[in-house]
This record gives structure tokens, sequence and C-alpha cells, in this order.
């Protein structure tokens, strides 16, 4: 299997006034395409710096980090943009979904950003609104949906531009149980059908439905035997 | 993209309607005092330098107070005037006020005016019945006269008065015509036919310089055949007075009606800007507004700013929505305030009664005044919307 991914000696400190404060300690991580990956970290432990980093939402203090061929770390921010739009689909906890704007065009903003034309826009959008279960709810606005709706219209959007990761923190956290298992079953296909996902969770157990999972613990990354 | 961030744009304004009214009230406010003021004025004085255009520019007059050694001017002073180059011809000027009677009737308080043919040839006035006078007439000896509907009205009751006989302060005159003074827009025609209770009688203008027991003659009207020379005929023209005059300081003044008018324009268009600065104080003070609005609104909007630049907005696009935000809050507020400002415009020139010209400057000066500000004022919001990092901004709560 290819690699898509690959860190080496991460490391991210922040300035606190005086003191430095160090949150990724060397981080080595190597993700292959197809993977399903769970991060798993108590809050604190560096996993949403780690998750940024990945998502090129934020750039490393030192290491090299390669995604999809491209050193990362000395980009700017037009680049970065430019790298998330194509590499990675975002899923948040609290979904992040523009509330006045409907489900189809919620999935449909990404690629406003990457000039697509509106036509192919919207029939791509409708394409993964069916894929995730919600062709009926196309012209609903977020908060006429449910919160497990809400999620799969957010994994819709994630999936619009075809990222070569998805990448998803605490997707199940704003969920009860049982939607949260519907989301997770969407995961599990989707990785069946070849897309790589990436997980951020302090949840053992919804860890442990991923193919692979690391842990993080103060900043160091260790892999975990299931 | 455009299309999109306008669209976004107007989703925004939408859904704040009350703040982004209020917002744009400023730019509203600021363009139609811009757009009232330039229009008003302009309408303004437009109607007044047609009045005084209606005057002639095409002439000056002359006006010999004279010095003890002379008291005006002299009939060769008046042919040495006519022989100048660019002189179409010199309408000397004699005003008494004296008496006209007839059959009975007596006006004793009429405006007795002499007059040569050139003033005829340039008066605008129309006749009623007759003729004006002609050059013929003004051999000293020939008792003709033209009147105003007025003193037609008050001497000949069911009369025609063509080749009647009146008296004009004591000498008998033969009526050869009738002027029909309310027909002008002459502003100078108005002001003598009001200016005496009675009316105005025209008499041959050496017949008046006789009446009026002068030996020079004091006003004297010098017309132009072509006026873009006229710097130069005027020149002219004050070289043959000074030296008619020998020279002697304030012997006589010229009205120059050409120069009054650029003076008035000029006049007019610093009035115009001078209002138009003030009232654009307005329109900073609603560009702050904008600017304040826009900055409210992108800390409100810090997690959809984070959230766009997380779906792979660049900061350029992210600069541009708010950009076209703050521009769409100037624009209809400028659009507003252009049909504000001219629906007070229509009012307040009914109110003056003037004529309403639309000033399409103005207009002009409105819209790019709020383009203007929503660009300047959305700029900083805009730039710190597109400068903040989306962790920070997905982060906040």
């Amino acid at each position: 299997m290819s690699e898509i991914l690959s860190m080496k000696q991460i490391i991210k400190e922040y300035q606190m006034g005086d003191e430095t404060s160090t949150v990724l300690k060397g981080i080595n991580l190597n993700v292959n395409a197809g993977e399903f990956l769970a991060i798993l970290g108590p809050s604190g432990s560096g996993k949403s710096t780690l998750m940024n980093i990945i998502g090129c939402l934020d750039t490393p203090t030192s290491g090299e980090y390669i995604l999809s061929g491209r050193e990362i770390a000395n980009q700017d921010e037009k680049a970065l943009a430019h790298i998330r739009r194509k590499e990675i689909g975002f899923i948040f906890q609290s979904f992040y979904l523009l509330s006045r704007q409907t489900a189809l065009k919620n999935v449909e903003l990404p690629l406003v950003y990457s000039g697509s034309d509106k036509k192919i826009r919207r029939e791509m959008a409708e394409d993964l609104l069916k894929k995730v279960g919600l062709e009926e709810k196309t012209n609903h606005l977020p908060r006429q949906l449910s919160g497990g709706q809400q999620q799969r219209v957010a994994i819709a959007r994630a999936l619009i531009n075809n990222p070569t990761i998805l990448l998803a923190d605490e997707p199940t956290g704003a969920l009860d149980q049982k939607t949260g298992h519907q989301v997770m079953e969407l995961f599990h296909q989707l990785n069946s059908e070849g897309r790589t996902i990436i997980m951020i969770t302090h949840d053992v157990n919804l860890a442990k439905q991923a193919k692979r999972v690391v842990q993080i613990l103060d900043g160091n990354l260790m892999e975990e035997v299931v | 993209m455009l299309k999109e961030n306008l669209i976004m744009a107007w989703d925004n304004i939408r859904n704040s309607k009350m703040r982004s009214f209020l917002t744009s009230l400023g730019i509203v406010i600021g363009v139609a005092a811009v757009i009232a003021l330039i229009t008003i004025v302009q309408s303004a004085t437009g109607e007044m330098m047609s009045q005084f255009e209606s005057l002639g520019t095409d002439k000056i007059t002359v006006t010999a107070t004279g010095n003890p050694l002379k008291s005006g001017l002299n009939s060769s002073d008046l042919k040495t005037l006519e022989a100048l180059d660019n002189v179409a011809g010199v309408a000397p000027s004699v005003s008494i006020t004296g008496s006209a009677g007839r059959q009975g009737i007596l006006l004793d308080e009429v405006s007795i005016m002499g007059k040569n043919e050139k003033f005829f040839e340039a008066d605008t006035t129309e006749m009623m019945q007759g003729r004006k006078l002609a050059a013929s007439d003004m051999d000293g000896n020939t008792y003709v006269c033209v009147i105003d509907q007025d003193i037609a009205k008050s001497m000949f009751i069911n009369e025609n008065p063509l080749e009647q006989r009146i008296m004009v302060n004591g000498q008998s005159y033969a009526v050869v015509g009738v002027r029909d003074t309310e027909s002008t827009s002459d502003l100078m025609a108005g002001m003598n036919s009001s200016s005496s209770a009675d009316g105005t009688i025209i008499i041959p203008y050496k017949n008046a310089l006789a009446l009026s027991g002068a030996s020079n003659y004091s006003t004297v009207d010098v017309y132009f055949e072509n006026t873009d020379l006229s710097d130069q005929t005027i020149a002219d023209v004050e070289g043959v007075l000074d030296a008619a005059f020998n020279y002697k300081d304030n012997s006589y003044s010229i009205m120059n009606l050409g120069s009054l008018l650029d003076m008035m324009n000029t006049m007019s268009t610093l009035l115009s800007a001078l209002l138009a600065g003030i009232a654009s104080i307005a329109l900073v003070v609603g560009g702050i507004g904008i600017m304040n609005m826009m900055l409210v609104s992108v800390t409100e909007r810090t997690k959809e700013i984070g959230l766009r630049k997380a779906l792979g907005a660049d900061p350029l696009q992210i600069q541009v929505l708010f950009i076209i935000e703050a521009l769409a809050l100037s624009l209809a507020g400028g659009i507003i305030g252009i049909v504000l400002g001219l629906g007070i415009s229509v009012v307040a020139t009914m109110l003056i009664g003037t004529a309403f010209a639309i000033s399409w400057g103005a207009i002009g000066l409105g819209a790019g005044f709020s383009i203007a500000v929503g660009l300047i004022f959305g700029w900083t919001p805009a730039k710190k919307a597109s400068s903040l990092k989306p962790i920070d901004a997905l982060r906040t709560d």
C-alpha cells in the first residue's frame, strides 16, 4: 500500500508568556492509503494539535511532514488553503454547518472555493447526500435536521472534494449512542470503499472500531496493539 | 465565485435587516445630502444664470460718471467707439422721469427712455403693434415714440394707438409701435417697466438728451460682433474712454456681463464643492459605521470564517467575501441616498420656485463616494477576517 502521510520528529511548541510549552514532543507517524486510523488520547494529550497539523490548519515548529508527496512545513496560508481543499475532508464534533444555508448548499461550499461550475456542484452534492441517505433533505436547513443527520451532511461535505484523507475530530461526540453508531457505520462503509480515514477520539471503545489505533499521551505517540 | 460571494453577502444582509439598515443609514444621509445640495445649488444658479444670459453677453455697459472737466461721453466719443474693431454698434441710453398726456389723460410718472436703432436691433422684446425705432428716426428732429402696453392701456382705451399723438414732457410725439414688455425674459426690461408706476415711453436718444438737459451721455451699451474677442475689445474701449476723459481716474466704469457670468459660474462651482464637502463628512461618518458593523460581524462570525478556511477558502477569498458585504451595504445606502436626494431636490426646487435640473455629476459623485466608502472602510475588517488563523477561529466558543 502506498504511503500518503509521513511525519518525522514533529515538534510543536507554544509560547506562553516566558514559558515555552511543548505540546508535541517528536511525533513519528506513517499512514497508508486505505487505512482507518484512530488517534486515541485524553484531553490535553496534544491530540487536537496533532489533528490541526495533519489537517494543515497549523504548521509544526520543527520536523518533517509530507502529505501526498508534498512538504507541508514551509507553505504559506494560501498554499495551505489549497492543500486543505484538495487533500483533507474535515468532520467536526459539532458539525459546523452554516445555519442559514440548506443541506445542499452546505455540501457544495468546498466546491465554491475550488471554483467548480454551479451545475456540477449541484449534481455532486446531490449524489453525496444520497450516499449518506439524505436525498429527501437536500433543501432543509441544519436546524430542521437531527444531530445525526447534520453530521451526515457534514460527512457529505467532507467528501465532496474527493479528499485524500477524511479527518474526523470526535465525530460522534455530540451524538447519542444510536446515531453515533450509524455515523460509524457510514465510516466503515467509506473505508471499505477505499477511503483513508483518520479519527481523533478520547473514547477507547470508539477507537477500537478502527483498523489501527495509535495512542497519544503527553505529546508522545505510541502504537497500540488492539 | 463572485456570484456566490454576492449571494452570501446578500444572505447576511437580509438576515440582519435592522442592523444593515441602520448601518447604511449614514451613507443614505450622506449621499442624499450631497445630491440634494448640489442639485439645488445648480438648479438655482442655473436659473439665475439663464436670466443674466438673456441680458446679453455680447455687450458691455459703460457708465460714464465723468469728471469736473467733462460730464460724460459726447457724439464724437460714440463715433470713435463705434469705429473700433469687433464693435457691432454703440447704443447710448438716456433715462428720465417725465409726464405723458393725451385728451385729458395725464400720466405724471412715466419713464422716458432715449434709445437708438442699435438698441432695438439687439432688443428681444416683441412688438405688439407697429415698428421699432429706426436709424432714420435718429436725426434729433423726428418726434416718434414706442410705448409699452401699460401706457397703451391707460391712454388708448379701445383705440388703436398707432399714428396717434401723445404729449411727452410738453412735446407732441407720434406713436409708431407698442412693445410687449411682458413677453420678454429680459430682466432689465422688466426692471425698467416696473420702476415706473405708469409705464415706459422710448423716444430717439437725441431727443431724450435734450429733454434731460444734459449735454453728454452717461450710459452707453457697446455691442460686440464676436464675444470670443471681448477681452481685446474691452481693452480697446478702455483706451478710448481713457483718452476721452483725459486719463482722469474714476471717470467711468464698465459692466461686463460675460465676466460677471464667469464669476458667478466659478462661485456656483465653489459653493457646490463646499456644500458637497460638508455633506461628505456624513459619508465619512457613515463609512465608520460600516467599518464598525463589519468588525462586529467578523468577531461574530469567527467560527464561520474558520470553517470556510478549513474547507479550503484561501485568505483572498475570505477578504473578498467581507469586502463585497461592505460594498453591498454602502452601495445599497448610496442608491437609496440618490433616490432620496433627488426627491428632496424636486421638492426644494419646487418650494424655491426654480426649475429642477437633474445633475448627473452629483449622482455619479454619490455613487462613486459610496463605492469608495465601502472599499476603504470594508478593507480593514476584511483584512482582519482573512488573516484569522483557522485553528484560532474554530476554537472560539
